[in-house]
């Protein structure tokens, strides 16, 4: 009998430990923002996490973005065509892009590449004392590396998504327009046409709010490692694991409750 | 000579393991105490109990009659200013070049005034035998020996009134481990500062000690001159500065 119940004893000791996590990200968060208000400032900080995970993330997120773009394009089209409807794949492209596959695509890209370098990062300084010596040398780490990198990151990812989310479109145009017969202007024009205020507001918030993840996730596992250098490897994975988690989910609620009503 | 730090009944668990339990103890002003005892007998945990780096569950300290217990905030930080810290491992940011980390606590991190602390950190690193040209290298290409005389540059740099050593020599070879046992006591000493070393080498205790204490079962179990080392008549401190294998300090070890 207890050999039948342990699939489900195992899950709910996950969800148990989720609950937990989720309680512990949320006092992380809050003791960050809190600390965050107060001086000291490190402009140099905010400017030098800014370059790395705006910049430097430019590349991966706009392949990403052309090729999910033009898959996309690709994908309508030969669907739609069943319905006669291959005309709505400037539409449907855009809509998708912009509203789903843009902030969620660019967030788990970066989520990859940010999550885990900071977690690498903290959690090595954590290993080596760096972090309590940063203490003892008059320095809140809280201010000096965890604030720069959440703020960083949140201001970051917007300007990343709407790169993506253009040049996902383009990823669409350039199918469109080389095999699948569409005019140039045409497919802009429906483009134009179909794309919402709403929908780059909410692409743009969704951005700002799996930057928000991206951060503390990575930050929170790094702070709260332990055991060396194995504790260095599984502070990286939880990191992303749970910024991929976050992102997912909170873009679904965010999806229902602006496109639900 | 009046008491700098006094400790009272501190303790600490991890868990169900006792780490620190009721710690005694009293630093006298401008002296040298020398904490001995083995490994995981609680020594760094008690330094970063008075560092407020983990807070104790019982127990007070008391800086210059200061309670720090339950200190957070501003009031903590301002406590803190009063101490430096050499870690075991050096604990330099290896993301800064030599002369920021020396003079880190300076500007608690700003990079301003470049030039100005970029002297001041050289002349912090000739007090430690460090030529000019290491201030802008990296703590990576750095060797055991440099990294721990940075370090102790770093900690020394923004004049602390107590200054604590985290097993100073622990990784260094005997003649560099003589060499930093030197540099603490001639710096401790020019400064006036109070010190606080944690240790298991025993001729690093000798060298740096006024006064040695002795951390066992989460408790001092004896305290003394220096001189009176070797006379103890305490078979703890007898067994550890001798270190034998057998007495009343029992390893654990699993067959």
């Amino acid at each position: 009998m207890t050999k039948l119940l342990l699939p489900l004893i195992a899950l709910g000791a996950f969800a148990l430990r989720a609950f937990g996590v989720i309680g512990q990200l949320a006092i992380f968060a809050g003791t960050a923002l809190g600390r965050a208000v107060r001086p000291p400032w490190y402009p140099a900080r905010l400017g030098e996490q800014m370059a790395l995970i705006g910049w430097f993330s430019l590349p991966v997120v706009g392949l990403t973005a052309l090729f999910t773009g033009a898959a996309l394009a690709q994908q309508i089209y030969v669907g739609g065509s069943r319905f006669n409807a291959s005309s709505t794949v400037p539409a449907v492209t855009v809509i998708a892009i912009v509203r789903e596959l843009g902030p969620v695509l660019a967030g788990l890209m970066v989520a990859g590449r940010v999550s885990s370098a900071m977690a690498a990062e903290l959690a090595t300084m954590r290993v080596t004392e760096q972090l309590d010596a940063m203490v003892t040398l008059r320095t809140d780490p809280w201010r000096y590396l965890i604030a720069p990198r959440m703020l960083a990151s949140t201001l970051m990812l917007p300007l990343l998504v709407l790169v993506a989310n253009i040049i996902g479109v383009m990823g669409g145009y350039l199918i469109a327009t080389t095999r699948l017969g569409f005019n140039g202007a045409g497919y802009l024009e429906t483009t134009r046409r179909f794309l919402e205020t709403d929908d780059v507001v909410s692409s743009l918030v969704k951005a700002a709010v799996f930057g928000f993840i991206i951060a503390l996730a990575g930050c929170f596992h790094g702070y709260h490692s332990s055991g060396g250098a194995a504790g260095v490897g599984r502070a990286t994975t939880h990191a992303v694991v749970t910024a991929f988690i976050l992102i997912l989910l909170t873009n679904l609620v965010i999806t229902v409750l602006v496109f639900g009503a | 000579m009046s008491a700098a730090l006094v400790l009272s009944g501190v303790a600490k668990a991890f868990g169900s393991k006792r780490v620190l339990d009721g710690v005694n103890l009293e630093v006298a002003r401008g002296e040298s105490l020398v904490i001995i005892g083995g490994s995981g007998t609680g020594k760094s945990v008690l330094l970063k109990c008075i560092l407020g780096l983990i807070r104790a569950d019982a127990g007070s300290i008391r800086l210059d009659g200061q309670e720090l217990v339950g200190l957070s905030g501003r009031a903590l930080d301002e406590a803190r200013s009063h101490f430096g810290m050499l870690f075991q491992g050096g604990a330099l940011f290896d993301s800064l070049p030599v002369w920021r980390n020396v003079t880190f606590a300076l500007t608690s991190g700003k990079a301003v005034r470049g030039r100005e602390l970029r002297d001041l950190a050289i002349a912090t690193l000739a007090r430690v035998g460090l030529p000019a040209d290491v201030a802008d290298l990296r703590p990576s290409e750095l060797s055991g020996g440099m990294q721990k005389r940075v370090a102790l540059a770093r900690a020394i740099a923004a004049e602390p009134d107590i200054i604590f050593f985290d097993e100073p020599t622990t990784g260094l070879d005997p003649i560099m481990a003589d060499v930093i046992n030197d540099l603490i006591r001639a710096q401790v000493k020019a400064m006036g500062a109070t010190a606080v070393t944690i240790t298991h080498d025993m001729a690093s205790a000798r060298k740096i000690a006024d006064r040695v204490a002795m951390l066992h079962g989460g408790n001092i179990v004896w305290q003394g001159p220096v001189s009176a080392l070797d006379a103890s008549g305490n078979a703890y401190v007898d067994q550890f500065v001798h270190g034998r294998a057998e007495g009343p300090i029992q390893m654990v070890v699993r067959n």
